[in-house]
């Protein structure tokens, strides 16, 4: 097989490159797994517990659409599969279409594969390598997890299907992402392209998942986030309905080899076209370059978040129907404040995980500055009359105002839906975009510790800006399941976050967090003024 | 003001390397200053520092009257630079950076950027990304060379370059002298160099080893004289700075330290000269002695170069000795 000639060795180099990205997300992965089984049986001692809670979430449409099909929720691994399961699948196709772009259009469009490629190296060897190190992580992530389920004591049965479904959903999104790979000339757009497959299986899930049993359920049945949700680990497994996503990552891959062979080495299918002879007149600052650099990706997000806001407002209205007569339900219901209880928390608990998204846009949005430096391209633009501060602002704008107006394109859309919906746009517009809106200045404290990274220890900026925000992440999401302690909590931004919905805001955690976002962008670009570029 | 640029005892480390360890340069206003120097010297580094990218650590540096780190945005507007590895943004056309960094610099000359482009061949409504390697330094050149500034800092600017692009290049420096403008060439081609540079400067390890005219330096190395003689010759060992010498019969080859060539002639016309083939050193050999790790252990004519360099580079008084060295003489 000459085509796959040098692939031993090749993927030897990706495994040796991303010795440090691979294992920090595998373990990543497998810990909120186990530490949230381990936490479960002492957070839910009793059987009696565990079915109430059960029924509570099993009948509440939102949270079905955010962590999809709740089964055995009465179990420690039904429970652990569901949440914090149902977000592992989506970010172990994250991890795969990242390592999948990484070690194939990212090295062919940085010229890298070519004087690999020039070696004793198939024509098929680079993809398949890229292709078998996501494996290897998959594979990692499923054995561990499964080992890990069984040492807290949950079935083997159960948490070999876990493990398996996520390594399947993996595999997936490799294949998407080798496909993604293929049609793009840049990596930034293979990524986003394959993201762009991500989202929307995960809110195709999320459709059919909260509709219910009368309504569109079937939607799940298109996702393949859905079927590796649909093994139902732990409680019956299916294991038959692995071959769905298995079979599909098969022929994906297969039409990913077919495309590469169809193309030259660093072009793309989709054929870049040519540009103006001459820069239109507004060309001329920072300002104008970094919005060229950067629109395309705001829109793209801009696009996303206005897609999941009309979601999250009409899944919001899905709720009221949904709720029925249920004694156990009406108990969780009235704990919560009621019909409007319910719903505003849903709410909250949505657009505070759109804000730690948005945070993931201010993040890039901040490490451009790092890309453009690292890929000698700050250079030429820093020995014109730009100064630095000025190069950095108008990059770091983006992560200001983009994540602000992300927020508030996914509030406004979500209070549209909703409150025309509920026939109160003019009383609910404003609580949902203020819900939305109110996660700003957390977002901005990441956005300002990225911009510090940068500007005083720019080696670690990439790996130092997605540790923090990957922690806040972790923090936010599964602190309370992992029962960290309060000042572990504490220190996410968004732990501060008041809540709008239900509650009378305080704004002096807003205030504090303002300061801090401030102080830490400020500490950066004093940073940058003193240090060497390069 | 009569220099541009006024460098002295600039230190600048990277962790435990020490990039630039002392260098000196001086490019006087309105001259093209060759830049050289082995690969890792510390041209590049230099260059940062000049453009107020890098903070050195010891040493001052004067850019056009200012300082180049605390007066960098100011001083930028009077400048334009070409990168040695020029990277373009991939989704913009070249005319679009063009257009960019000149508005960036002084402004741009319209008339000069479309006869620029003309000369250079160079397509600017390609993206970023599809362009070679010497495409992307054309963009580059293009922009600094239609920027409206009184300094051009190219870092081996034709690298990339075909010879044709090479010779349109050239010509564009010579220009740019015609018209005033001072250049900082650092270029490993020679030929360029040697057409383009009224001084230059050599740079090893950090250090500046020798700066000046091409024709300064060039007294400053050794000539290889060959000759068949009358006799065998007597003393010519003891001749200070002959290197290399052997005498096989009538036949005699050495190498002599430019400075003491007549003192070598003396002996060998006592002898009687049937024959003699002058050579003066070609550019190669000049800057391969310099570029050589250990020169200076294995030649002692690296010793004057240094002196020449410490003392403000004083030519030996020998330079402006008719045996000149352009040319070499053959006689019978």
């Amino acid at each position: 097989m000459s085509a796959l000639a040098g692939t031993g060795t090749l993927t030897r180099l990706a495994l040796r490159r991303d010795r440090i990205l691979i294992p920090v997300w595998v373990a990543g992965l497998t810990l909120v797994m186990v530490a949230s089984a381990s936490s479960v049986d002492s957070l839910y001692p009793t059987l009696e517990s565990r079915r109430q809670l059960a029924a509570g979430l099993a009948n509440d449409s939102s949270v079905l659409a955010i962590y999809g099909p709740a089964n055995a929720l009465d179990t420690t691994g039904g429970m652990t599969m569901w949440k914090p399961g149902g977000l592992v699948f989506v970010l172990i196709g994250l991890m795969s279409l990242l390592i999948v772009v990484r070690h194939s259009r990212a090295e062919e469009e940085s010229g890298r594969l070519e004087l690999v490629g020039s070696g004793v190296v198939g024509r098929h060897a680079p993809l398949t390598a890229a292709l078998l190190t996501a494996a290897i992580a998959d594979v990692a992530v499923a054995a561990l997890v499964a080992l890990g389920m069984i040492g807290v004591g949950a079935p083997a049965a159960g948490s070999i299907a876990a493990g398996l479904s996520f390594a399947a959903c993996g595999l997936v999104f490799a294949a998407i992402a080798a496909i993604a790979a293929q049609v793009t000339e840049g990596a930034r757009a293979a990524n986003g392209l394959a993201g762009t497959v991500l989202g929307l299986s995960y809110l195709l899930r999320a459709g059919g998942d909260s509709a219910g049993s009368g309504g569109a359920s079937w939607l799940s049945w298109l996702s393949p986030i859905g079927w590796c949700q649909q093994v139902r680990s732990y409680a019956g497994e299916r294991f038959w309905v692995l071959a769905f996503p298995v079979a599909f990552a098969l022929l994906v891959v297969g039409a990913g080899y077919l495309l590469a062979a169809r193309r030259d080495l660093g072009a793309g299918l989709v054929a870049a076209g040519s540009g103006p002879a001459s820069a239109a007149a507004r060309l001329r600052s920072p300002m104008a370059l970094a919005w060229r650099l950067q629109r395309g990706a705001l829109l793209g997000w801009a696009v996303g978040f206005a897609v999941v806001g009309v979601v999250v407002g009409s899944i919001g209205n899905g709720i009221k129907g949904l709720i029925g007569d249920n004694a156990t339900v009406s108990d969780v219901l009235t704990r919560l404040g009621g019909r409007g209880g319910v719903i505003d928390a849903y709410l909250s608990t949505v657009l505070g995980m759109l804000g730690l998204v948005a945070a993931v846009y201010a993040v890039q949005a901040v490490l451009r500055l790092r890309s453009e430096e690292t890929g000698l391209r700050a250079e030429p633009l820093l020995a014109t009359r730009v100064g630095r501060i000025g190069w950095a602002v108008s990059h770091v704008a983006f992560a200001v105002l983009g994540s602000a107006g992300l927020l508030a394109v996914a509030g406004l859309l979500a209070g549209v839906t909703y409150g025309a919906e509920a026939g109160d746009l003019g009383g609910q517009l404003p609580r949902v975009l203020g819900a939305a809106l109110v996660q700003v200045p957390a977002v901005w404290v990441l956005a300002g510790i990225a911009v510090a990274v940068f500007g005083l220890i720019p080696r670690l900026s990439v790996g130092g800006a997605w540790t923090v925000l990957g922690l806040s992440i972790l923090i936010g999401e599964f602190g309370p399941l992992l029962r960290l302690n309060h000042w572990a909590v504490d220190v996410s931004p968004f732990a501060h976050v008041p809540r709008v919905l239900g509650a009378t805001p305080e704004v002096q955690p807003l205030i504090w967090l303002l300061a801090i976002a401030a102080l830490a962008g400020v500490l950066g670009l004093v940073g940058l003024r003193r240090r060497d570029i390069g | 003001m009569t220099t541009a640029i006024e460098v002295s005892k600039l230190v600048k480390s990277f962790g435990r390397t020490r990039a630039l360890d002392g260098l000196d340069l001086t490019v006087r206003t309105g001259e093209v200053h060759g830049f050289l120097g082995p690969n890792g010297a510390g041209k590049s580094t230099t260059i940062r520092v000049l453009l107020g990218l890098l903070r050195a650590e010891g040493g001052t540096a004067r850019l056009l009257g200012g300082d180049p780190w605390r007066d960098a945005a100011a001083l930028h507007h009077r400048l334009a630079y070409v990168p040695g590895d020029v990277m373009l943004w991939p989704n913009l056309s070249g005319g679009e950076v063009i257009d960019l960094l000149g508005r960036l610099r002084g402004g741009i000359d319209p008339k000069r950027r479309t006869a620029l482009l003309e000369r250079f061949d160079l397509d600017p409504t390609k993206k970023g990304r599809s362009y070679s390697k010497g495409n992307r330094q054309k963009v580059a050149l293009v922009a600094a060379l239609a920027s409206d500034v009184e300094l051009l800092i190219l870092d081996e600017p034709t690298s990339g370059l075909d010879p044709l692009m090479e010779a349109v290049f050239r010509d564009c420096i010579s220009e740019e002298r015609r018209d005033g403008r001072t250049v900082l060439l650092s270029s490993h081609i020679l030929a360029e160099v040697e057409a383009l540079c009224d001084r230059v400067s050599i740079v090893r390890n950090g250090r500046t080893v020798e700066t000046g005219t091409l024709a300064e330096l060039r007294h400053l190395t050794r000539t290889s004289v060959s000759a068949e003689l009358a006799g065998p010759p007597t003393g010519l060992a003891d001749v200070p700075g002959v290197h290399g010498l052997d005498i096989q019969g009538d036949r005699v080859r050495l190498e002599v330290d430019t400075t003491h060539l007549s003192d070598a002639l003396v002996v060998l016309t006592r002898a009687g000269i049937r024959s003699l083939v002058s050579q003066p050193p070609t550019l190669e050999e000049l800057f391969l002695r310099h570029y050589e790790r250990d020169a200076d252990d294995a030649r002692p004519a690296g010793t004057p170069a240094e002196r020449g360099s410490a003392t403000g580079t004083q030519p030996p008084a020998a330079a402006d000795s008719p045996t000149g060295t352009r040319s070499s003489a053959a006689t019978r």
